[in-house]
Formats: C-alpha cells, sequence, structure tokens
C-alpha cells in the first residue's frame, strides 16, 4: 500500500462557498426559532405537560446515536484492524465530534433554561443517568480528540490504537447510556423493554454509516479527488448489513411486547392505531427507512453511488421516523395511572385515548440545525486540516486489489 | 385578599385541637438530628427531621364528583391563578392538584378523587434529575430547586403520576413563598411553606384545609410516622392503597376506595 497523503480541500471555489452560505442560512434559521422558543417560552411550541419532549430531542438524540456510529469507520480500521478502513479514520472521527455537537446543541438550545447550562456543567446527581451522559458526551469529545491527533501527529501514531480502542468502548456505553435515558423510565410502557440499549447501539450503527457515506461521497465528488468503487462497495453492503439488523431488533421489540399483556396497548397504539405514529412507523420507518434501502443497495441499484447516496438518506429519514415513534410515540400514549379504571373525567387530559403533538416551525428548524452545525464542522474542518487522504482509490488503499 | 386570614385561622384551629399531640411532637425533634437535616436540604432553615413524615390520607368515599376546592384552594394559595398563564394552551397551564374521575372496567363503581404529587419514598424524579433540582427533603417532601432546575423535563418523563407542570411562559404576579419561574419545573409542594411555619404542628396543606371547609372532610393530613397523628390513626384503622403500588415507590399520599 502507498503511503497515504491527507490533504486539506481547497476551499476556494464557488460550491465550497456556497455550501458554507447553505449550512449558514440553516443553521441561523434555527437560531431564530430558538430565539423565539425561549423568548417567549416553550408556550409557543407544540410541547405542553403530556408531550414534554418534541421535535428538538427527535433531532438530538438522532444526532448524538449518529455521532457514535460515526465512529464505527474508524474503529473498523483500528480496532478490528482492516486496513482499507483505516485512510477513513479521521473523517469518521471528525463526523463523530461534528454530530455529537450538533446534537448536544439542540438539546441544551431546547432546555427550559438553556442559560443554566453552566449550573448542568457544575452539579451533578450520579443517580441521574442523564448527569452520566453529560459525562460522556464531555468525554466522547476528549478521547476522539485525542484519538485524531494520535493519527494525525507522526510521533504520536504508535499510540493511537490504544487510543482507538478507548473510543471505541466509550462510545458503545455513550450509545448504551443514551438508550438507557428511555430504560429508566419504568412507569411509560412504550420504554419499558431491556432491548431498547442493544437496539440503539444498531440504530447507531446504520445511521452514523449513512451520513458517513454521504458525506465520503459528496465530499470527493465536490473536491474531485477519486474513491475506489471497492471501498464504495464494501461500505455499502455494510450499510446494508446495519439497516437489516436494525429492522431485525425492531422486530424482536415489538414481538417481546406483544408477549407481555400489559404492553398489548401500547404495541396496538403504534403498529395499529388511528394516531399518526402508525402511519410514521410502516410507513416511513419500516418501508421509507428500511425496506427501500434494503432493496437499492442489494440489487442492481446498488452499485450506483447515486442510487447509494439515496439509500443513505432513506436510512437518515427512516431513523428520524424511528425516534419520532419512540419519543413522541411514547408520550402520545397515556400512562397507566390506575391500572383496571377508565378515566371519565380529568382536567389535565389522562384519559385522552392519546396525547397530540403538532410541532411548530421554529421547534422543526431548532432541531434540524443541528444537522446544519455538524456539517459545517465537517466542511470547515476538512478545509483547515488533513482529514482527508488525497486518493482513496482501490489501488491506493488496498494492497490486494486486482484492478 | 382575604386567604391569609383564612389560612390563620385554620392554624389556630387545628393549634387548638391539637395541642396535646403537638408538644409530643415537638420534643421528638431531637436538636441534633434537625441540623443535620437542614444542611442536607438547601434552601430551608427550620427544623426538618427525618423524625416526620408528611403525608395524606385521601377517601374516595367522601370525596365529590364536580367538587373542585381542593383545586381551587391549591391555585389560590400558591399562585397558580393570578391571570398569568394565559398565553399557554390548556395543555400548557400548569396543575399541581387535579381531580380525576374514575370508573372500575369490571364493576362500573365510580370514584372521583384528587390527584397531585404523591411525595414518593423513592421518587424517580429524584433520581433521574440531572442537576439535584428535584430534591426529596429529610421529611419526604419531594420539591424543586427552581434556582437550579435546567428544565430539561426529564423528572416529567419519569413521574409515574404526571404530578409535574412546566412553565410555558414569563409570569410576573408572584407569591413569595411560592416561586414559579418560566422554563423550570414544579408539582405540588406539600405546601411546604405551612409545614414550614410550625414543623412541629403544621397548618393543613390549602387543599385539605378547602376539603374540610367544605364539609367532604376527605383528606386527612399530618405526620405518617406520628402514631398519634389524625392521619396515622386512620391509616391504622382503616385499609388504603397507593395508586400504582406495584411500582414500589411508597408514596406518601395514600387513597381509601380505589
Ligand atoms: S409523584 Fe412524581 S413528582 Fe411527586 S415525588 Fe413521585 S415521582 Fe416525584
Ligand atoms: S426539569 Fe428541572 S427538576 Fe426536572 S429533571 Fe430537569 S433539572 Fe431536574
Ligand atoms: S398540598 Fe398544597 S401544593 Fe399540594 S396540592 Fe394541596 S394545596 Fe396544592
Amino acid at each position: 500500500m502507498k503511503k497515504v497523503n491527507y490533504l486539506e480541500i481547497e476551499g476556494r471555489s464557488g460550491g465550497f462557498l456556497a455550501l458554507l452560505g447553505v449550512l449558514g442560512v440553516i443553521l441561523l434559521a434555527g437560531l431564530v426559532g430558538m430565539y423565539h422558543m425561549e423568548h417567549n417560552g416553550h408556550y409557543v411550541t407544540g410541547m405542553d405537560n403530556q408531550i414534554v419532549w418534541g421535535m428538538p430531542h427527535v433531532f438530538a438524540v438522532f444526532l448524538i446515536v449518529a455521532a457514535s456510529g460515526a465512529l464505527n469507520v474508524a474503529s473498523i480500521g483500528t480496532v478490528f484492524g482492516k486496513a482499507m478502513y483505516k485512510p477513513l479514520g479521521r473523517l469518521s472521527s471528525l463526523l463523530a465530534i461534528a454530530l455529537l455537537a450538533g446534537g448536544l446543541m439542540v438539546l441544551v438550545l431546547d432546555l427550559g433554561r438553556p442559560d443554566r447550562l453552566v449550573v448542568a456543567m457544575t452539579y451533578y446527581n450520579f443517580k441521574s443517568i442523564f448527569a452520566w451522559n453529560i459525562i460522556l458526551y464531555n468525554g466522547f469529545f476528549a478521547i476522539v480528540v485525542v484519538y485524531l491527533w494520535m493519527m494525525m501527529q507522526q510521533s504520536m501514531n504508535k499510540y493511537y490504537k490504544a487510543a482507538g480502542f478507548f473510543a471505541f468502548f466509550w462510545r458503545l456505553i455513550l450509545t448504551t447510556g443514551t438508550g438507557s435515558i428511555f430504560g429508566f423510565l419504568v412507569a411509560r410502557q412504550a420504554y419499558d423493554a431491556a432491548i431498547m440499549a442493544p437496539m440503539f447501539i444498531i440504530m447507531s450503527f446504520a445511521f452514523g454509516l449513512a451520513i458517513f457515506l454521504l458525506v465520503l461521497m459528496l465530499g470527493y465528488r465536490w473536491t474531485e479527488r477519486p474513491l475506489g468503487d471497492e471501498m464504495v462497495r464494501k461500505l455499502k453492503n455494510l450499510l446494508g448489513v446495519f439497516v437489516a439488523a436494525v429492522m431485525y431488533f425492531v422486530l424482536v421489540y415489538h414481538l417481546t411486547n406483544l408477549y407481555a399483556t400489559e404492553h398489548h396497548g401500547v404495541e396496538k397504539f403504534i403498529l395499529a392505531g388511528e394516531s399518526e405514529h402508525t402511519t410514521i412507523f410502516w410507513f416511513m420507518q419500516i418501508l421509507v427507512g428500511g425496506v427501500a434501502p434494503l432493496a437499492i443497495l442489494y440489487s442492481k441499484l446498488g452499485a450506483s453511488r447515486m442510487w447509494i447516496g439515496i439509500a443513505s438518506i432513506l436510512v437518515i429519514l427512516g431513523g428520524l421516523a424511528q425516534m419520532y415513534v419512540i419519543i413522541i410515540g411514547g408520550q402520545a400514549y397515556p400512562l397507566d395511572i390506575f391500572p383496571g379504571m377508565e378515566i371519565i373525567n380529568s382536567s389535565f387530559a389522562d384519559g385522552n385515548s392519546y396525547h397530540a403533538y403538532t410541532p411548530s416551525l421554529a421547534e422543526t428548524l431548532l432541531g434540524i440545525s443541528g444537522f446544519a452545525v455538524a456539517l459545517l464542522i465537517v466542511t470547515l474542518g476538512v478545509r483547515v486540516l488533513r482529514f482527508m487522504p488525497d486518493s482513496l482509490s482501490d489501488k491506493d488503499v488496498d494492497p490486494h486489489h486486482k484492478g | 385578599m382575604s386567604k391569609p386570614e383564612a389560612a390563620s385561622n385554620g392554624m389556630n384551629r387545628r393549634k387548638f385541637l391539637g395541642a396535646g399531640a403537638a408538644t409530643a411532637a415537638g420534643l421528638s425533634v431531637a436538636p441534633g438530628i434537625s441540623l443535620i437535616s437542614v444542611a442536607e436540604a438547601k434552601p430551608v432553615d427550620q427544623t426538618i427531621s427525618s423524625d416526620q413524615r408528611w403525608g395524606m390520607l385521601i377517601d374516595t368515599n367522601k370525596c365529590a364528583k364536580g367538587c373542585s376546592a381542593c383545586v381551587d384552594a391549591c391555585n389560590d394559595e400558591n399562585g397558580l391563578n393570578t391571570g398569568d398563564e394565559q398565553r399557554s394552551r390548556q395543555e400548557q397551564k400548569a396543575q399541581w392538584i387535579r381531580k380525576v374521575d374514575l370508573r372500575d372496567k369490571l364493576t362500573g363503581h365510580e370514584v372521583s378523587l384528587p390527584l397531585m404529587c404523591q411525595h414518593c419514598e423513592n421518587p424517580p424524579c429524584v433520581d433521574v434529575c440531572p442537576t439535584g433540582a428535584s430534591f426529596k427533603r429529610e421529611d419526604n417532601v419531594v420539591l424543586v430547586d427552581k434556582h437550579i432546575c435546567i428544565g430539561c423535563r426529564y423528572c416529567m418523563m419519569a413521574c409515574p403520576y404526571k404530578a409535574r407542570s412546566f412553565i410555558h411562559e414569563e409570569l410576573t404576579n408572584q407569591l413569595e413563598y411560592s416561586p414559579r419561574g418560566k422554563g423550570t419545573v414544579e408539582s405540588c409542594t406539600l405546601c411546604v411553606h405551612r409545614i414550614d411555619e410550625d414543623t412541629a404542628n403544621p397548618r393543613d396543606p390549602a387543599c385539605a384545609e378547602a376539603c374540610n371547609a367544605e364539609g367532604h372532610k376527605a383528606m386527612i393530613f399530618g405526620d405518617l410516622k406520628d402514631a398519634n397523628s389524625d392521619v396515622s390513626k386512620a391509616l391504622k384503622q382503616h385499609s388504603s392503597k397507593a395508586i400504582r403500588e406495584d411500582l414500589g415507590l411508597n408514596p406518601g399520599i395514600r387513597y381509601r376506595g380505589i
């Protein structure tokens, strides 16, 4: 294998500036939305005392989960010693940090008191999984930065494997922690499942890789650097495996829930109910986010980069839908405060068949802007530092390639 | 407002009636213990002790369907109806206590009851709160410290009774003892300001007081650890239940007739 040569991108083209401009406008729109929410209070949003976590959480949790998965490519190179993935390690790490930053920004800006971020960083209740997550997220930043530094600094190269292992385990714990945020809500029927944490790990693999593939293909196309077909083929096959695994976990999750009588209500609500969640589950999560990308990736279409790109976008959309059903759907189904009793009347909507939620533009824009932040960090990152190899053609990355 | 007068009358009446019990309870609070508890319990500088546990027994047989005296009283007492929350939708307005009417699915038997924070002994809201803003005092009153609540709403996700509300807009008319603020979470305080006036023999919470005034007498408040308190005696005499007993949270609010 020839020595990998990493190079900053030039970043003088009109396209580069246009990209920055578009991302900047999206970010700005999100910040305006945020200001609107925080200035007036959450009454301007679709959230209320029943649906307390709305669109921002859907995007934030998606991005945080995807961040951990984006690091997967680097891990495959370092931890599992697959030479072909090694040149991708830097970009993979950068994307991981960027996605986490985007997700956390959205999470923090949706707080009732984002101005108290310092409080969140200084007062810890160590019984709270949420507090542990704050530590895990900060640690993730630190570890990945060290990992990157060891990859990029010649003299530190010998340590980078150890750092890679550490980052690998840290992010598994991190995703478990994120999944456990829901697992700890004992009274909420939708979240009362041990499979939640491993499901989040598999979801992170799929979502993170889908975003990585898009960034990789677009990045190399726009900079006109070579990107080998074999590499793309390997990554898209991996994406197919992850997407199939997510669908398998979703199946097991619902089957185990159907096994337990006390969960029949919430299962019926999601799988065969009258709310939008049933449509979103079957149409967006399963069909658009699962069946369609699998069909593309494993058919002839999977040979075309454009179609791989489309499949990746579908996986991302399906992932957001899945988050929506988990987070909003889980809250929309009423709590069973009085088992065996029918609620005839309550001023606090206890008797509703489900709690409706209509997201406002502001909260949705805030959520979307998390993506913009992540992509801005990546775009600027590859501009100023050496994250991207100047060539990822098959013969440059794989010594055994017979092309 | 005539409220403070009514409140102090209530106190006098209770003090008068329960003078004996008050002395006994007062003596049982060892000064050393209360000092430790003060350090733990942050904002309050009183004799709060784990020798006491405040709670209520609510008799749903006495609770009248359609009556909302407790709800109105709570709103008055804690400044929830100062006309501030105008812009919030109905589902966004704070409710510390609500009336719920239930029908047994098997027997058709109907009950009406007030539901508020159950002041759990093992409160999930406290466990999940990242900053420790949700906390449980030594006397098991569960509160939110409005100064360190970041408004993450995780406690609202965790509470099995949906006892908490988020403040969705700027509030101006505040009561001194009941600070409320946009972007933070709040719930029933068990009228802790009344407890802290006189921990030896506190006035009834506003809701129970109103219920008594209406003549229903469905809510008995008191120290669950004091065997001679009205509430302990009533609990000993009749069978009662906690809502969602299966969750093992051991709430301080118990119910009869559900
Ligand atoms: S009822 Fe809810 S808010 Fe009150 S202590 Fe229990 S868990 Fe916390
Ligand atoms: S909303 Fe406030 S009290 Fe509730 S968990 Fe978050 S910080 Fe704690
Ligand atoms: S105890 Fe006080 S705060 Fe709690 S519901 Fe009754 S009146 Fe409201």
